[in-house]
């Protein structure tokens, strides 16, 4: 999977989780400021990031994650660990 | 079928991740033999992606905001759709808005307060109204408490609420042991569920629990608190109620 996939793989979850429309989905986008995710919203972004691309997403990690860029990033290096 | 809980229908609320108290008690429950049902609140969405995640499959995720008079009425309904009756019940609900907690014990208006109180303390007897008719002498109603005879850092509005669930839980056992079921609480140390992480400053006394307590404490693992609730779900407290067990490695009992 590319990181682009990924970021398309996001922006679908963004969408159905939190509303986020898919356009404003890019790499350098903030969860939090930019695409107005709460905290909940976020943990289940991760729940289904997690059962999309089959990675494990630990809590200790997601505070490290604040954009959609460090998401994908860390969905592509736990693919390819 | 084996196990603590073998044959028993359990009804298990507060499940928001899968670092829950209330997911792990309820993997355990299954894990023991018992039937579980679960309810969700607010992000039903999540809810249901999470019991996913549990051992065995379950119904229909039930939509319970304890604070709704109708979703409280029409419960017994939505839970015989998926049993027959129920033997136990887990209470692990608790809210206070932000202004009720992290310092803000002097400020927090009465209405920010009233909702800590409604949901986390009145909750507990509105939750065992609404669930008793469907339970048999032997069944048991247990909560989670976060030991409030101090005051705690940051804590606040919530430390009263628990003291109120305290005394509710009391009171449970005076008005339902008539009927043979049990109310019980479990105080847990400090474990970094979605609910800690809420709570500004909560890790203000977490390592002084680890270092203090005469067991140690791991503030990740829920499996200690999820074993005592079960065993308190299960027949092997027949004669205790009205009871608060501590599961926090011995910090209680001891000074600094």
């Amino acid at each position: 999977m590319t990181k682009e996939e990924i970021v398309a793989g996001l922006a679908e979850i963004l969408e159905e989780v939190a509303g986020v429309n898919p356009e404003d989905v890019t790499e350098d986008k903030s969860f939090t400021d930019d695409l107005d995710v709460d905290s909940l919203s976020m943990v289940e972004v991760v729940v289904a990031a997690e059962e999309k691309f089959g990675v494990k997403i630990p809590d200790d990690e997601v505070q490290n994650l604040k954009s959609v860029g460090d998401a994908a990033t860390f969905v592509l290096n736990q693919q390819a660990a | 079928m084996s196990g603590l809980l073998a044959g028993k229908r359990i009804l298990v609320t507060g499940i928001i991740t899968d670092n829950s108290i209330a997911f792990s008690a309820a993997k355990l429950a299954q894990e023991e033999g018992a039937e579980v049902v679960i309810t969700g609140f607010g992000r039903m969405s999540l809810v249901e992606r999470i019991v996913k995640r549990l051992p065995k499959p379950v119904g229909q995720v039930i939509e319970l905001d304890v604070t709704n008079p109708e979703h409280l009425a029409s419960l017994e309904s939505r839970v015989r759709e998926q049993v027959d009756g129920l033997d136990g019940v887990l209470h692990a609900i608790a809210f206070g808005p932000q202004s009720a907690l992290g310092g803000g014990f002097l400020t927090a208006p009465w209405e920010d307060v009233a909702t800590a109180l409604h949901v986390s303390t009145y909750s507990y007897k509105a939750l065992a109204v609404a669930c008793e008719p469907m339970m048999k002498p032997g069944g048991s109603i247990v909560g989670l408490t976060f030991d409030a005879s101090t005051a705690w850092p940051v804590y606040d509005w919530m430390g009263v609420a628990k003291a109120g669930l305290e005394s509710t839980s009391r009171y449970l056992a005076r008005y339902l042991g008539a009927k043979g079921i049990r109310s019980n609480l479990v105080s847990a140390g400090p474990l970094r569920t979605m609910a800690a992480k809420s709570i500004p400053g909560f890790e203000a006394f977490e390592q002084s629990w680890v270092e203090r307590a005469p067991l140690g404490w791991d503030l990740t693992d829920n499996e200690p608190t999820a074993r005592t609730i079960c065993a308190l779900l299960s027949d092997w407290f027949p004669a205790t109620t009205g009871e608060i067990v501590h599961v926090d490695g011995g910090f209680h009992a001891v000074g600094a």
